[in-house]
């Protein structure tokens, strides 16, 4: 491992000069170790405000049911399924962060899975009370299970997508907590053996005795693949699912083939833009530049590109698909989208979804903190919309005009919306709190590989020829946390 | 008598601590253990530990999970509550792929967690029984046995050749509890 060294043709994933094994533990532990600044405080009262609204709102549907949201009989799911499917493509990225890259061997993946799989985690929960809430009688959620009951042979439908909804989803928040929890097992020992008191007793409950031990470790690794290569197919069956809620109904603009590999790309799309959001503003807040690199940055926004590509696609063979069917209600939908009295929506989920993200194919976009940040919001923003417009503007108007309703949302439903993301937010901010916000363990693999004076020794020790050392001088320009003048001299 | 139990060679480097493990081996010197705050790949090879068997679990939790929930739908569904919907088939297996999916997932991922937690000796709240505290952070030890050994000056030597940057007697099996 230690010994091996990347091609000088690949940007470091390490940026900084004379960065120690001892450092990384120290940068990655700052936050946890000391009392948070003034930015976490700002954002934690926030969220927490955010969560607190959340906290009113469900108080207020479970007292008084599911008629205090704006749904009618016409439009039956409306905010509550679109936030639920909204988390749950958010939570996508994490596990294809941790899952697939790993699969793949993407080193860059380190500095970014630690908080990817914690944003699942989080996703996933919001989307679980979506649908609790959803269900109006919250406590009869047990009768989604196929448990013994007082009525004799009544078991759930094992034929119905809906129930392959409560195994997807119940399974996913399982795998991808123990596939986080296990990957944190050597970092929560990295705390306990620095910390003192209280602190060292519960990150040594926590950290489950770990030694870091030769065994261990290659049992450790061996977990970490296996859960990898589960996680991966589990990832795509879960939107799969999702997507098959409407695709196996009969209900025009829900009754689609494709929609399958169109919701996995529009999770992973949401997901990447969501890890975005989040890891611009870690990397700034807790200064960990040197870890969370361009590189990292712009490797999203380029898988950004692509899953907003194929979603646009996506886009256009539904259109296609509406009008070669040659059904007219179907035809209808789609036309609907366009020039009925939901066009605004329409209008926000095509802009913001695909004409927005191909802005970067520019790198300088691309690689452009600000407008990054800005873009990912824009694509969750878009999704958002995707959601509301498959399933409001699909339901509004079917078959029969005499049924033809509007859904106008209430400020419950615009409360429980804006309060998933208080609580989505006051989760993450007290997760970077106590727990390292970047795998140290996993980054550490990278000090004598992938980092950048790792190469620039190997550069001045002459083992590269000039032309690569050149290209990978140019490459480094882009990156605001590598000190430029060290290169003017070499 | 010496009252050292075990002796650390304590190394700032991976390549060093690997030099380390190259230079006892050749002067016979059995490692108890490696602690290391990264996986260090081939090392499991050096000191010839056998390849994990979590796989296997895994398979076999798999297979586990994916038969009990066909059998339960098949139970639920075909025997003990058939519904005719439309004259269709009862018994309709690609409605229960997913489900059977999903729990073969779920039984391969929680089975194989589990075993490497009962194999590896980890469980919420057990003392940590680490030699060196820095183990964890930033140092690489390589645990020898001092019982029965090579005069332990011989060891300190080869160590410190090999580049350790210090060599603790340690008098106790760990340190945790200090």
């Amino acid at each position: 491992m230690a010994s091996h060294s990347e091609s000088i043709i690949r940007e470091p994933l390490i940026t900084g000069k004379n960065i120690t094994y001892g450092q990384i533990t120290d940068d990655i532990l700052r936050p946890v170790e000391n009392m948070p600044g003034k930015a976490w405080w700002i954002g934690f009262t926030v969220a927490s405000l955010g969560a607190m609204l959340w906290v009113f709102s469900i108080s207020y549907t479970f007292w008084f049911g599911i008629g205090s949201w704006g749904l009618n009989k016409t439009v039956g799911w409306a905010w509550d399924i679109t936030g639920f499917v909204w988390w749950v493509g958010i939570g996508h990225a994490g596990t294809l962060i941790s899952a697939v890259l790993l699969l793949f061997r993407q080193n860059w993946r380190n500095s970014i899975n630690r908080s990817a799989e914690a944003m699942t985690i989080f996703a996933v929960i919001c989307a679980a009370t979506y649908i609790g809430a959803h269900m109006g009688r919250p406590w009869m959620a047990v009768y989604s299970l196929p448990l013994p009951n007082q009525y004799g042979s009544l078991w759930v439908n094992f034929n119905s997508p809906l129930i392959w909804d409560v195994f997807a989803i119940s399974t996913y928040f399982s795998v991808s907590l123990v596939f986080w929890y296990t990957g944190l097992l050597p970092d929560m020992a990295s705390i306990r053996d620095r910390a003192t008191g209280i602190r060292r007793r519960i990150y040594s409950v926590a950290s489950f005795g770990w030694t870091g031990s030769v065994k261990t470790w290659q049992r450790f690794e061996t977990v970490s693949l296996i859960l990898a290569g589960l996680s991966t197919p589990l990832v795509l069956s879960v939107h799969t699912i999702v997507s098959m809620d409407f695709a196996t109904s009969l209900e025009p603009g829900w009754h689609t083939t494709i929609f399958p590999p169109y919701f996995v790309a529009g999770a992973i799309f949401s997901g990447f833009a969501m890890v975005q959001t989040l890891l611009l503003v870690t990397r700034k807040v807790l200064g960990l530049e040197n870890y969370i690199t361009m590189f990292h940055i712009e490797s999203m926004n380029k898988i950004i590109l692509v899953t907003g590509s194929v979603v646009g696609v996506a886009y256009i063979t539904e259109f296609f698909i509406a009008y070669y069917s040659g059904g007219e209600y179907e035809q209808y939908t789609f036309l609907n989208r366009f020039i009925g009295p939901y066009w605004w929506a329409a209008c926000m989920m095509y802009g913001c979804n695909v004409l927005m993200t191909q802005m970067m194919w520019s790198k300088k976009v691309r690689t452009n903190i600000p407008i990054s940040w800005v873009l990912s919001i824009i694509v969750n923003i878009g999704m958002w919309f995707e959601r509301f417009v498959i399933i409001v503007v699909s339901l509004h108007r079917d078959y029969l005009p005499s049924s033809w309703a509007m859904f106008y949302p209430t400020w419950i439903d615009v409360g429980v919306f804006i309060g998933s993301i208080g609580i989505f937010f006051t989760m993450f901010l007290l997760f970077i709190r106590v727990m390292p916000a970047v795998a140290i363990a996993e980054v550490k693999l990278l000090l004598k590989s992938a980092s950048e004076q790792a190469k620039k020794k190997q550069i001045e020790e002459g083992h590269f020829d000039e032309s690569h050392v050149e290209f990978y001088k140019e490459n480094l320009i882009k990156f605001d946390s590598v000190d430029h003048s060290e290169y003017e001299k070499a | 008598m010496s009252s050292t139990k075990y002796i650390l060679g304590v190394f700032d480097d991976p390549d060093e601590m690997m030099h380390g493990i190259d230079k006892l081996q050749k002067n016979s010197v059995p490692i108890y253990d490696v602690y290391t705050p990264m996986p260090i790949h081939g090392i499991d090879a050096k000191l010839g530990v056998k390849d994990s068997r979590l796989g296997y679990a895994a398979f076999m939790f798999g297979c586990m999970g994916g038969t009990t929930i066909f059998t339960l739908v098949y139970y639920f569904l075909v025997h003990d509550w058939p519904m005719d919907i439309g004259g269709k088939n009862a018994f309709a297996i690609p409605d229960f792929i997913p489900v059977t999916f999903e729990w073969t997932v779920l039984f391969a991922s929680y089975g194989m967690a589990f075993t490497f937690f009962f194999a590896t000796h980890l469980f919420p709240g057990r003392a940590p029984r680490v030699m060196d505290l820095r183990a964890t952070n930033d140092k690489f030890v390589i645990a020898i046995d001092a019982k029965g050994n090579i005069p332990h000056e011989d060891i300190t030597n080869i160590l410190k050749e090999a580049g350790a940057s210090e060599v603790k007697h340690n008098d106790r099996k760990y340190v945790s509890y200090e």
